[in-house]
C-alpha cells in the first residue's frame, strides 16, 4: 500500500499493464507531452518506446477503428481523450464497430481495447467539456462501462479494464485526479461488474456513482449527526451493473436514493429507480427517489453554475424528506462551498 | 505463364458471377432474409487482387463484400449459409450478407456502415507493423466512401506512421442512386486528391483484370516492401440495383445508354474472347467446375441447420 493521487494510481496501473503484457499500447492526444494528460501518461514513452506509446493526429473516429483493427491482430490499446466530448466524433467505430464485433461475427473474435475518457466540471467547462454520458454508453449491448471513484479503484479497475477480452469505456471524473488514498502495489485488479460498500448504514440506500460518491460521503456524514444512517453503494461499474449489491442494500434499508453526475433524463440512476420499483416494490418504504443533473447543458459562466450541481446539501434534504424528517436546515448546515465550481481552492485552472 | 494469370483471372471472375447470378436467381424465393449488394460487373478487381496478395495478408471490405470474400479465399459455403441465416454460417447468422468473415484467411470482416472498415484495416496495417511481419493490409471501398470523414482520418494516420496499407477503391460512379456528379466537384480526380496527403496512388481500368493484376502486383510489392500506403482507383459499374437482386434502369437514375456503354466493357466477356482461340476446352472446364460447386454450395446451406432461438441472446461479451 502506498498513499498516492488518482492520477498517479491510473499511471501506475497504465505502466503495470504495459510492463505485464507487451501487446499493451497506449495512443491519444498529449499522451506523450509535458502534461502527460495530467499526469497519467508520464513516462510511460520513455519507459516502453515511441511504438507502443504515441501521440495522435486529431481524428478521434479512426483512430478508435485502428484500436479494433489492432485488437483483431491481439494487440491491446488504451486510448486517452483529454475530455469525453470529443469522444462523441467516435460513436460510429465504438457503437457500430467495438461494441458489436465479437456478437456480430458470430464470437470468432474479440475488442480488447480500454477507452479512457475525462469528464470535466466547473472552472467553465461550460456545455461542451462536461457531460457525463455513462448512461448512453450502459445503453449499448456489447460495451462495458466503468467509473472508479478512489485511487485504489482507479488502479484496480483499469487494470482490470485492459485485460478484460472486452472494448471498455472508462470514465474518470476530472474532480477525482487529486484525491489522495492508498493503492496497493503490484498488479492489483478490482473485477467489473463489483459495486463496493463505501459505508454501512441501516436507514437509507444511496447509490452512487464516480464524483456523486464524494458528495454522498459528505451527506452521510451529515446524516449521522441528524440520526439517519446511511448506506452507500459505489457502483464502480456502471455496466455490467451490480444489481445483487444494490438490492440487497434496499432488502436491509428499504429505501433508495440514486444519484447520477448525468443528465436526468435517461440517466442510469432513472434505470436503478425502475428496477427497484418493479423488483422490490413490497420491500420499499417509501417511493424511491433520484437525484441528477437538470436536464440542460453545463453553462460557463461561474454565476450560472452556482447551486447548479447536485451537492451534499441536496442529498441529505432527499434523505430527510423520504424518512419524513425536517429539512429546514440542511442548507445553512451544508453550504455549497465557495468557491463552488472548483474541487478545492487550490484548482487554479485552466482545465 | 502469363496465359496461366489469365485462366486464373477468368476464373475468379466468372466465380464470383456464377455466385452472385444465384443469389439473383434465388432471391426471390425469399429464403435469403437479408440485405444483399451484388458484385455483378464489378469482378474485375477482387478476381486480380485474388492472384496479388498472400493469405496471411490482412482484408476488410464493405457490405458489397462477396467477392472481395471470395478472391481472398474465404469459404463459399459458410458464405452462402450465412446469407441463408443458417448456423453455418460464417458469422452463425449473426451477421447476414454484410458482416462476412474467415479468419482462416485473414479475411477479418465488412461492415455495414460506409467507410466504417476503413480504419479497422489500417490498425490491422498498424499491429503488422508492432509485430514486424511483413503482412499488408487491404481495405476495400467505394466512392462512396471517400466522402465520409474517417476516410480522411485513416489515410492520413497511415501516411504519418508509413503503415502497410493498400487502399482499393472501386468506384462505380454511384453512392446508392446518387451520381458522382452531386457528390464530388466535376474534373476532381479521388486518386490525384489522395496523393496530395502523402499517399503512392495509381489508377486504372476497373473492367480489365490483366491491367489491375499488373498494377495491383506493383503496389503490393511497394507497400510490402516498407514503402507505406498505396492507394489504387478503378472504375467500373454495377449492373444492377444498390441492394437487391434486380436490375433498375427503369427507375431513371442512370440511363440506358450509360449502361450499355459500361456493358460493352464487361470484364468477364473481354476475357473470354482473349481466351476464346487458345483455351475454349479449359474454360468450359473451369465453368461446369464452378457451376457445380455453387450448386453444392447453395445445396449444403439450404440444407444446414437455423441457429437456435436462445443464440440471439449469447455471445453479447467475450
Amino acid at each position: 500500500m502506498t498513499q498516492k493521487n488518482f492520477s498517479a494510481a491510473i499511471n501506475e496501473a497504465l505502466h503495470q499493464a504495459m510492463e505485464i503484457d507487451p501487446a499493451v499500447i497506449c495512443y491519444g492526444l498529449g499522451v506523450t507531452d509535458p502534461k502527460a494528460v495530467f499526469g497519467t501518461t508520464a513516462n510511460l514513452e520513455q519507459r516502453f518506446g515511441s511504438d507502443r506509446v504515441f501521440d495522435m493526429p486529431t481524428s478521434e473516429n479512426a483512430m478508435t477503428g485502428v484500436a479494433i483493427g489492432a485488437a483483431l491482430n491481439g494487440i491491446k490499446s488504451v486510448m486517452t481523450h483529454q475530455r469525453i466530448d470529443f469522444f462523441l466524433l467516435a460513436m460510429d467505430q465504438l457503437v457500430n464497430g467495438a461494441a458489436k464485433w465479437h456478437y456480430m461475427f458470430g464470437g470468432q473474435n474479440s475488442i480488447p481495447i480500454t477507452i479512457r475518457l475525462i469528464i470535466g466540471r466547473g472552472w467553465g467547462q461550460g456545455p461542451t467539456h462536461s457531460q457525463n454520458l455513462q448512461a448512453w454508453f450502459a445503453h449499448i449491448p456489447g460495451l462495458k462501462v466503468v467509473m472508479p471513484t478512489t485511487p485504489e479503484d482507479a488502479k484496480g479497475l483499469l487494470l482490470a479494464s485492459i485485460f478484460d477480452p472486452n472494448p471498455v469505456v472508462f470514465l474518470e471524473h476530472r474532480w477525482l485526479h487529486n484525491t489522495v488514498g492508498e493503492v496497493p502495489d503490484g498488479d492489483f485488479r478490482i473485477p467489473l461488474g463489483q459495486a463496493r460498500k463505501v459505508r454501512a448504514g441501516d436507514d437509507i440506500t444511496v447509490v452512487s456513482m464516480s464524483y456523486m460518491t464524494v458528495e454522498a460521503l459528505h451527506a452521510a456524514d451529515y446524516l449521522a449527526t441528524r440520526g439517519v444512517s446511511c448506506e452507500i453503494i459505489d457502483l464502480r461499474t456502471i455496466k455490467p451493473l451490480d444489481w445483487k449489491s444494490v438490492f440487497d442494500s434496499i432488502q436491509k434499508t428499504g429505501r433508495l436514493l440514486a444519484l447520477d453526475s448525468g443528465f436526468t433524463t435517461g440517466s442510469v440512476a432513472g434505470e436503478i429507480v425502475a428496477r427497484v420499483a418493479m423488483e422490490k416494490f413490497s420491500q420499499l418504504k417509501s417511493p424511491p427517489a433520484r437525484l441528477a443533473m437538470p436536464d440542460v447543458p453545463e453553462p460557463t459562466s461561474p454565476a450560472l453554475t452556482r447551486g447548479f450541481y447536485v451537492r451534499a446539501a441536496d442529498i441529505a434534504t432527499k434523505a430527510l424528506e423520504m424518512l419524513g424528517k425536517d429539512t429546514n436546515t440542511v442548507k445553512a448546515d451544508l453550504p455549497e462551498p465557495v468557491p463552488h465550481d472548483v474541487p478545492g481552492e487550490w484548482f487554479k485552472g485552466p482545465f | 505463364m502469363s496465359s496461366d494469370l489469365t485462366l486464373k483471372l477468368f476464373r475468379n471472375m466468372y466465380r464470383i458471377r456464377a455466385v452472385e447470378e444465384e443469389i439473383a436467381r434465388r432471391y426471390p424465393e425469399g429464403k435469403m432474409r437479408c440485405p444483399v449488394h451484388l458484385s455483378i460487373g464489378q469482378e474485375a478487381v477482387p478476381a486480380a487482387f485474388a492472384e496479388s496478395v498472400r493469405a496471411t495478408d490482412f482484408a476488410v471490405s464493405t457490405h458489397r463484400g462477396h467477392a472481395h470474400y471470395l478472391a481472398k479465399g474465404g469459404d463459399l459455403e459458410a458464405m452462402i449459409a450465412e446469407i441463408y441465416g443458417k448456423a453455418t454460417g460464417c458469422a452463425k447468422g449473426k451477421g447476414g450478407s454484410m458482416h462476412l468473415i474467415d479468419l482462416s484467411v485473414n479475411f477479418m470482416g465488412t461492415s455495414a456502415i460506409v467507410g466504417n472498415s476503413i480504419p479497422i484495416g489500417v490498425g490491422l496495417a498498424l499491429s503488422a507493423q508492432l509485430k514486424g511481419t511483413d503482412q499488408i493490409s487491404c481495405v476495400f471501398l467505394g466512392d462512396g466512401a471517400i466522402e465520409e470523414g474517417v476516410f480522411y482520418e485513416s489515410v492520413n494516420f497511415a501516411a504519418v506512421r508509413k503503415l502497410p496499407v493498400l487502399f482499393i477503391c472501386e468506384n462505380n460512379l454511384y453512392s446508392v442512386y446518387s451520381p458522382l456528379s452531386v457528390r464530388h466537384p466535376k474534373g476532381r480526380s479521388i486518386a490525384r486528391m489522395v496523393e496530395a496527403m502523402g499517399v503512392q496512388i495509381a489508377e486504372g481500368d476497373g473492367n480489365d483484370a490483366l491491367v489491375i493484376h499488373q498494377i495491383m502486383q506493383d503496389a503490393v510489392d511497394e507497400v510490402r516492401a516498407g514503402g507505406g500506403p498505396y492507394f489504387l482507383e478503378f472504375f467500373t459499374y454495377r449492373w444492377r440495383e444498390h441492394c437487391g437482386p434486380n436490375f433498375d434502369n427503369d427507375i431513371g437514375y442512370r440511363t440506358q445508354e450509360e449502361f450499355q456503354g459500361w456493358q460493352n466493357r464487361e470484364p468477364i466477356s473481354r476475357m473470354e474472347r482473349a481466351l476464346h482461340k487458345t483455351a475454349p476446352a479449359v474454360m468450359d472446364e473451369m465453368r461446369a467446375e464452378v457451376n457445380a460447386e455453387v450448386q453444392a454450395a447453395f445445396k449444403c446451406a439450404e440444407a444446414a441447420s437455423f441457429p437456435a432461438q436462445s443464440d440471439a441472446y449469447q455471445g453479447v461479451y467475450a
